[in-house]
């Protein structure tokens, strides 16, 4: 009995004593994958949550702060994306090391211009956050200014591979450079198309390739479309057509479906994540298919 | 400035220069000869002049750039953050959220008879609640960073009846190493599942029965806690309170040393994407003093009984939720049990007031409840809920004469539909089918509201 215990607890550390000195928590898959492009094997990465996951809405779960308790460094979003479910796993864990403000938590919307900043702060108004859109990786040059930011912060907690780090970072950030030009030639002639969002999901995105929103079905952030609702919408885009309605990959498709039916465009399942379909398996593959399919479907 | 000197200085040196070097050929071409060197010297003055200030221009351009350069590298690496518009002052106030709830009760039995037969009354906060319109526990909450050690919290419970009571108040270590945390003040135990929980982040209306049972509704105390989280990938959380022990099933105590001591830990994990799932066990150990409550006797007067001694109480908790893939957006359900049992060993006291008979008292009770929440559809969910108790031996000793365990064992069923048009607000219709008296059948319909404002606070699993 006493053998097989010491065996269980053997057992349980074991999955924990790893190589590795930076052990990273990712709050979203993005910067779990932004981190895997930096670190490469310098690093153990946690994922916390999955590319059909809303990352507003996530439980504080024993697992999540079984994985922040053995972090040396939490990548998270920030601008309150997580506010309902982080400040629990960090309280919860007992890990000083990762509490807001430590160099072990890393808030990638800290290093980007976030849009839509809300000029009044009022619940009514639906889930606003104050910092802004926290919706940051939809804009590849949004992952370029974290990139460099992480690649920073992974040289400073782990000095003894800075180096490593740099190259990097240097190889990514020419690799990126590349992508993007390519990615906003194949995108350019989708400069000024109107296109329905299902949540505010895609400020960021819009930005970048000049995509103009004309409509949301959501009533306010992070309100349920309503059937009503929906049909105003559907009433709104006799007047003012757009192109497309696109959604994030872990939205619930029916509202969108719906109204492409009735207003006969398109509806896109935009990966929104790195893991949000089969092509985006890496942050390259995630505006791969995000471009392709905006592309395609605007044709 | 700088340039009229220049252009002063070359006037005067064309205009002696050429009185010195050569002899005049007449006195008019010597002045024109003059006047022309003059204009000469002074637009060669000038385009130095003009050159030298180019140079330093590009020289200023160039020192521009780099610095842009160098900022542009700097806000790269450094947060892009907004000033704050607040005062400075204010911008340290904490973090304040105000819970406000209310209820409609539709009763078909007296509240006031309410109890749970063969078993003693745990605390005055217990029962059904009044009939009729009552404004619910309204909570008031402040937290923040203390320093770069500790953060507190203080949660104010203003009750329908005007009463303001701290429900929590305590401090908490942010800073401790390798997964320990300390708090001390007021605080909930955490032993169970619901009871480190606050009301109303609960599933339903009431607690369950074995918690007003055996923890007078939700347990707490002043004191310590420590807890630990093990350095492992499976959740694992020891912790253990040390307390004055206040507070049903303890009571209050004239005594230095401790009056509760409460151990619990917890184990969880995932199982897959869509599942997650927590476990654990507990065990509280209080030693009340006179700890009287009233109870009828056998011929139906309210008479005044009181025990002393120690009271143990072990509980097993578990809670599994569901989501496809962890998103709960659409539809998600959560199922969740505790068990409960208590040995209390001491002396009782009947009729305190007039015969005060005191004898030996021994009991072992249990009791559990089991309940699931579905959400089956976007901001709607149902809900039910199975509570037991089982009034297990009692040993009154020569009391025996007074009491009767009849054996009966109290239950309540519970169905809920609840709609959150938000995440900060709710709306819930409850209706429990209440055999907590033996013979005696409740029909109790809740409507109740549960709003919350201010800053946005986040929940436990």
């Amino acid at each position: 009995m006493k053998n097989l215990l010491i065996a269980t607890v053997m057992a349980l550390l074991g999955t924990y004593a790893q190589a590795a000195p930076l052990h990273i928590v990712a709050c979203e898959p993005e910067w779990g994958a932004l981190a895997q492009e930096l670190a490469g094997d310098k690093a153990t990465i946690y994922t916390a949550t999955n590319a059909l996951q809303d990352p507003h809405h996530i439980q504080a779960r024993p697992s999540l702060i079984a994985a922040v308790r053995n972090a040396s460094l939490l990548v998270c979003t920030g601008a309150e994306l997580e506010t309902g479910w982080l400040p629990v796993l960090q309280r919860q864990s007992g890990n000083p090391a990762v509490q807001v403000g430590q160099p072990g938590y890393f808030e990638a919307a800290a290093y980007v211009r976030k849009l839509e900043i809300p000029t009044r702060l009022d619940r009514a108004d639906g889930d606003v956050h104050a910092a802004g859109n926290p919706h940051i990786q939809t804009d590849p040059r949004n992952i370029a200014l974290v990139a460099d930011a992480l690649a920073k912060r992974l040289s400073a907690l782990d000095a003894a591979n800075a180096a490593f780090y740099a190259a990097r970072y240097a190889d990514f950030s020419t690799r990126w450079q590349a992508a993007q030009l390519r990615w906003e030639k194949a995108a350019a002639p989708l400069r000024g198309t109107p296109i329905v969002v299902q949540h505010k999901a895609f400020p960021y995105l819009q930005d970048w390739l000049g995509l103009k929103e004309v409509a949301t079905l959501e009533p306010k952030p992070g309100v349920e479309p309503s059937s009503a609702y929906l049909a105003e919408v559907l009433a709104r885009l006799q007047a003012t057509p757009a192109r497309l309605i696109i959604r994030a990959a872990y939205n619930d498709g029916r509202p969108s479906e719906w109204l492409a039916q009735r207003a006969r465009i398109p509806a896109l399942a935009l990966p929104f994540t790195v893991g949000g379909n089969d092509r985006a398996k890496d942050l390259f593959g995630l505006f791969d298919d995000t471009v392709a399919q905006l592309v395609q479907a605007a044709k | 400035m700088f340039r009229h000197t220049t252009i002063a200085l070359a006037v005067l040196a064309s205009s002696a220069a050429p009185m010195s070097a050569m002899a005049a050929d007449s006195s008019d071409l010597q002045q024109i000869r003059q006047e022309i060197d003059q204009l000469r010297q002074g637009y060669e003055a000038r385009i130095r002049e003009l050159e030298s200030r180019l140079q330093q221009a590009e020289k200023n351009a160039d020192q521009a750039r780099q610095t842009a350069v160098s900022t542009a590298e700097k806000v790269a690496a450094s947060p892009v953050v907004a000033a704050p518009s607040a005062p400075a002052a204010n911008g340290f106030n904490p973090d304040i959220s105000l819970i406000l709830s209310g209820q409609y009760a539709n009763l078909s039995k007296d509240p006031e008879k309410w109890k749970m037969s063969n078993f003693i009354p745990g605390g005055d906060e217990i029962g059904p609640g009044k009939r009729g319109f009552n404004l619910g526990e309204s909570e008031l909450g402040f937290s923040a960073s203390v320093d770069q050690l500790f953060r507190g919290q203080l949660t104010l419970s203003v009750t329908g009846d005007n009463s303001i009571e701290a429900e929590e108040g305590f401090v908490q270590s942010t800073s401790l190493p390798a997964g320990f945390q300390t708090t001390a003040g007021r605080f909930f135990s955490g032993i169970g599942y619901l009871n480190s929980q606050h009301s109303h982040t609960w599933d339903f209306v009431d607690a369950p029965l074995a918690y007003q049972a055996f923890l007078g509704g939700q347990f707490k105390q002043d004191g310590v806690q420590m807890k630990w989280v093990a350095p492992t990938s499976t959740f694992v959380e020891l912790g253990a309170d040390l307390g004055a022990g206040e507070n049903f099933p303890g009571s209050t105590r004239n005594k230095n040393g401790a009056g509760a001591t409460a151990l619990f830990a917890h184990v969880g994990g995932d199982v897959g994407a869509s599942h997650s799932w927590r476990a654990g066990a507990g065990w509280l150990r209080t030693a009340p003093r006179d700890r009287s409550y009233d109870a009828e006797d056998l011929a139906g007067n309210t008479v005044t009984n009181s025990f002393s001694g120690t009271s143990r109480l072990w509980l097993l908790d578990g809670v599994w939720k569901w989501a496809p893939n962890g998103n709960g957006e659409r539809i998600n359900l959560k199922l969740q049990g505790e068990y409960f049992r208590r040995h209390e060993n001491g002396e009782l006291a009947y009729d305190t007031a007039s015969q005060n008979l005191t004898d030996s008292y021994r009991s072992a009770q249990s009791g559990w409840y089991l309940q699931s929440v579905f959400q089956f559809m976007p901001r709607w969910r149902v809900g039910a809920r199975y509570d037991q108790l089982s009034p297990g031996r009692v040993d009154y000793a020569s009391n025996e004469a007074y009491f009767v365990n009849t054996g009966y064992k109290p239950t309540r069923s519970t169905l809920m539909l609840d709609w959150s048009p938000s995440e900060f607000s709710r709306i819930r219709l409850q209706y429990a089918q209440d055999k907590a008296r033996e013979g005696v059948r409740d029909d109790q319909i809740y409507l109740q509201y549960q709003m919350s404002l201010g800053a946005h606070g986040a929940h436990s699993f």
